[in-house]
């Protein structure tokens, strides 16, 4: 009885934290259409900020919340400003990716300044507990709870009783009417970003102090998080989010109370994708609501291919297959890591490409194929040759049915729905130990061969990986001509007038994510056996982005530049070894710009 | 041929089809007149299956199709315009057009279950002849359907459709439907924003397609086109059909003028 209260107040306390995000991202939602994927990274920094200016410079509680408040407030405003008012006339889907990007940079900035390693976050409140029926509350579990509510209670003084309040109110209801009122979305945009940033950079310092340790990578699951609170309560409902939020608490502390830790975000995802399939509008809109915004999920840049001389393809080809007589192992190294990466991106590229499904979850496909190929080998004895192309097979059809129910899902809905699948995938992984080993991982898997010949040696790798790349593109393009390629491109452009046309949708796009599940599987399979080991952890949502980020550079459904980014984002760090450190901020700022300046990536979108 | 009984729709508190009713008999053109948000391309979206109705009954052929997804009734034959056009933009003209012809693939596309799927996409990495006979079948019958434009769009057949001009879009559009090879063609408004030598080609280009024989749903606030081509015109006002009859008849009808006169607006002049 006395552990049920606790899991309560726990539960109450865990909704609090969430729900100081989650109203930042309904808020943001509200105004500018956009779910804020940094808001996770922003959350990190309030908690890091919180964590300095105790350690260095010993503020007692008031003024460390005050030097958080005001740097988050300043982050917000510099995300709105420098980040996303450029992209205000570019397709929906850009600012969500330039918070992915603008996350990155957070991330990276705190890594640099901070190290990657946790930090413990000082106590700033006595640590009394009272004893009430059994359970207990301590000092801290009320200062969130007070801090939750009194931010509630300014928010909503602010929102019903300010001019700006009013003007972010209006904007939320109805932008166009609302500019055309003489409101200054620019300036309503700044002050609900950086109301926001500042609710989440206070939830981070707290989630510091609860759990008295903070480190940069909590910022990922922060964001989601946030975006579960978020759509249980409806995008864009603030009352929601809340609700949502406590919604959200209580049943991961009920969830761990009964099944244990490691199945707590598992219910967190699983309720996200349960509500984005049968209550996308949230738990608190009537079910026959209309779809809040048509939310075009494309990011399709309106350009012409880059058509090159016919002799670039082959000449390169040439060679990179020549490259290992060279006999820098290092290079190959770097080539056969390109060209694994590369089949990553073919796949994204035509799924996020040429059918406009933007998957943030490409990288569950990759750990599909990895432990297929893996187990197949380790357990059923298949050789390494049956197993790879086997993998291909069961991550085509098991990733199509994954994602099978979110194919009625457009836009946002979908790379949100992705990252959900994506997470469920690798907790699965985690969790079901009988088959995957769990938290320990898939070690030994048999290196390379080809019916006894070894492929182990950085050659062997590389070689293997360039016949698999080039066949893979080879039957794309091919795809690509045909009636296939035309019907992927209509559902894209649009999805209506091509249903109109007789165009079955879930059909082509279950045929785009079969495709696409077999380059991937056979990607992940290869990396396994060039690993020897994985776990739950080696494909994560890092790589999803990373992939993502090849492909926007290379052009969105082009298979000559996937290939392309591919081999530039993984070969230009490794080239230039002193910025080694600086790689994942180097992407999200390739990210930021590609998205601004070219959307039609190097070459051009197909 | 198609015959719509009191069809419902709401959105919110707006009720944008209170009692859509017609019937349309083959080969004939129907014309739907009426201001701005009488609730003509809501119709269109109820007939075409854009929307599921809230009551109300559509047949075709004699067969019930109520609520059918757009997808079936492309398949049955039905084929429609956008009023705002949505040509596939990043796709050529020719491309747009196949993929109007996409129910008209049989070689590649074998009516099995499950199993279809995946022999589609192996024959269109394959080709066998079967499939590559049919692919230039159906390329040679959208430069055909496109000639009807004259040299509007055969120069431009590999361009990307966002490349082209307004009218050449809702031309592209109109081929793409046109390459289903419906047997019931609905248009909504196919010269909103033409110029009038625009809008006579394309009077001409509807003129043809009655003589050869298609049934034809006609959207359009152009009233002297309307009374050119209709073989009867269908009013609504308010979501309701207000008048029908023969373009005199209907031309003369004082509620008719009345609901014109009654609503300001720019699309459509007043009956003169
Ligand atoms: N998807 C929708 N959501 C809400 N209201 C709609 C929607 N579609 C149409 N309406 C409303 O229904 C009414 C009829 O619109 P419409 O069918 O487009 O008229 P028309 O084509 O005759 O100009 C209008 O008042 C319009 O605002
Ligand atoms: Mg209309």
């Amino acid at each position: 009885m006395s552990a049920w209260f606790d899991y309560t107040v726990n539960g109450f306390v865990i909704g609090n934290i969430y729900a100081l995000l989650a109203v930042g991202l309904a808020l943001i939602y509200g105004v500018a259409n956009l779910v804020n994927f940094a808001h996770g990274s922003v959350y990190v920094v309030g908690a890091y900020i919180g964590w300095a200016a105790i350690t260095h410079l010993g503020t007692p509680l008031p003024l460390t919340l005050l030097c958080v408040v005001v740097v988050c407030a300043l982050v917000g405003v510099a995300i709105e400003r420098i980040g996303l008012r450029a992209l205000q006339g570019s397709s929906r889907i850009a600012p969500l990716l330039a918070t992915i990007g603008i996350g990155l940079v957070l991330d990276q900035v705190v890594q640099l300044v901070w190290s990657p390693d946790p930090r413990a976050v000082p106590m700033q409140v006595p640590e009394w507990r009272i004893a009430i029926g059994g359970g207990t509350i301590g000092a801290l579990d009320l200062l969130i709870a007070g801090i939750g509510c009194s931010s509630a209670a300014v928010l909503y003084g602010f929102l019903r009783f300010t001019k700006l309040g009013w003007a972010v109110r209006a904007t939320a209801q109805d932008s166009d009417a609302a500019q055309q009122m003489g409101v200054d979305i620019n300036r309503v945009n700044m002050a609900v970003f950086a109301i926001a940033s500042v609710l989440s950079g206070i939830s981070g310092l707290l989630v510091g102090m609860y759990y008295n340790q903070i480190n940069p990578a909590m910022s990922f699951e922060a964001t989601l998080k946030g975006i579960v609170a978020l759509i249980i309560g409806g995008l864009g409902n603030v009352p929601g989010a809340i609700a949502g939020s406590l919604i959200l608490g209580l049943t991961e502390s009920y969830g761990i109370a009964l099944f244990g830790t490691s199945y707590r975000n598992l219910f967190a995802f699983v309720l996200l994708v349960a509500m984005l399939l049968w209550r996308p509008n949230g738990l608190f809109a009537p079910r026959r609501a209309a779809a809040p915004e048509p939310m075009v999920g494309t990011f399709i840049a309106r350009s012409l291919p880059v058509k090159l001389p016919r002799w670039v393809v082959p000449v390169v080809l040439l060679a990179a297959a020549l490259l290992p007589l060279l006999n820098q192992p290092y290079l190959l190294q770097i080539g056969a890591n390109s060209l694994m990466y590369a089949m990553l991106a073919l796949s994204l590229t035509l799924v996020a490409g040429t059918v406009g499904q933007v998957s943030l979850g490409h990288a569950a496909l990759l750990a599909i194929g990895g432990y297929a190929s893996g187990l197949l080998a380790l357990d059923a004895g298949w050789p390494v040759a049956l197993a790879i192309p086997a993998a291909g097979l069961i991550t085509a059809g098991l990733g199509t049915a994954l994602v099978w129910p979110a194919f009625r899902l457009t836009g946002h809905y979908v790379s949100i729905a992705t990252l959900g699948i994506g997470e469920i995938v690798s907790l699965v992984i985690l969790n079901w130990t009988g088959l995957t080993r769990g938290a320990i991982g898939l070690g030994g898997i048999p290196p390379l061969e080809l019916f006894g010949v070894d492929l182990g040696s950085v050659q062997g790798t590389y070689w293997l990986c360039l016949v698999v790349l080039v066949l893979l593109a080879l039957l794309q393009l091919r795809l690509l001509s045909s009636h296939l390629g035309r019907t992927w491109r209509a559902i894209r452009d649009d999805s209506v007038a091509a249903r109109s046309h007789g165009v079955g949708e879930d059909r082509y796009k279950a045929l785009a994510f079969g495709y696409g599940g077999f380059a991937a599987g056979i990607s992940g399979a290869i990396t396994a056996h060039v690993y020897s080991y994985i776990n739950h952890e080696t494909f994560g949502a890092s790589l999803s982005v990373l992939a993502l980020t090849m492909v926007i550079l290379g052009g969105m459904g082009n298979v000559l530049g996937a290939v392309l980014g591919a081999t530039l984002l993984i070969a230009l760090p490794e080239a230039f070894r002193a910025l080694a450190e600086y790689r994942i901020l180097i992407y999200g700022v390739v990210l930021l710009l590609l998205i601004r300046f070219r959307p039609q990536g190097l070459m051009g979108t197909v | 041929m198609l015959e719509v009984q009191g069809l419902q729709k709401r959105f919110g508190g707006v009720t944008a089809v209170a009692d859509g009713a017609l019937t349309l008999r083959e080969g004939e053109l129907l014309s739907i007149i009426g201001p701005n948000g009488a609730g003509k391309t809501t119709l269109f979206n109820l007939i075409s299956g854009l929307e599921p109705p809230d009551a109300g009954s559509v047949r075709f052929q004699g067969q019930d199709i109520t609520g059918a997804v757009p997808e079936a009734l492309a398949a049955l034959g039905i084929a429609r315009t956008f009023q705002h056009g949505r040509v596939f933009g990043n796709l050529s003209v020719l491309d747009n057009v196949l993929v109007g012809a996409h129910t008209r693939l049989r070689a590649v596309k074998p009516a099995l279950p499950l199993l279809g799927p995946l022999l589609e996409m192996a024959l269109a990495a394959l080709r066998p002849p079967a499939v590559r006979a049919e692919e230039a079948a159906l390329r040679r019958d959208a430069e055909q359907i496109l000639a009807r434009f004259g040299d509007r769009l055969l120069p431009r057949l590999h361009q990307p459709a966002f490349s082209l001009s307004y009218a050449n879009r809702r031309r592209v559009e109109i081929a793409r439907a046109l390459a289903l090879r419906p047997k019931l063609l609905l248009l909504d408004e196919p010269t909103a924003g033409m110029n009038q030598t625009e809008t006579a080609e394309m009077q001409e280009v509807v003129a043809d397609l009655k003589r050869s024989g298609l049934t034809i749903l006609l959207i359009e606030h152009k009233l002297e086109m309307v009374m050119r081509l209709s073989d009867r015109v269908l009013v609504m006002d308010n979501g309701r059909r207000i008048a029908e009859g023969l373009p005199q008849q209907v031309r003369n009808n004082p509620a008719v003028i009345e609901a014109y006169l009654g609503h300001r607006h720019a699309g459509a002049e007043p009956v003169s």
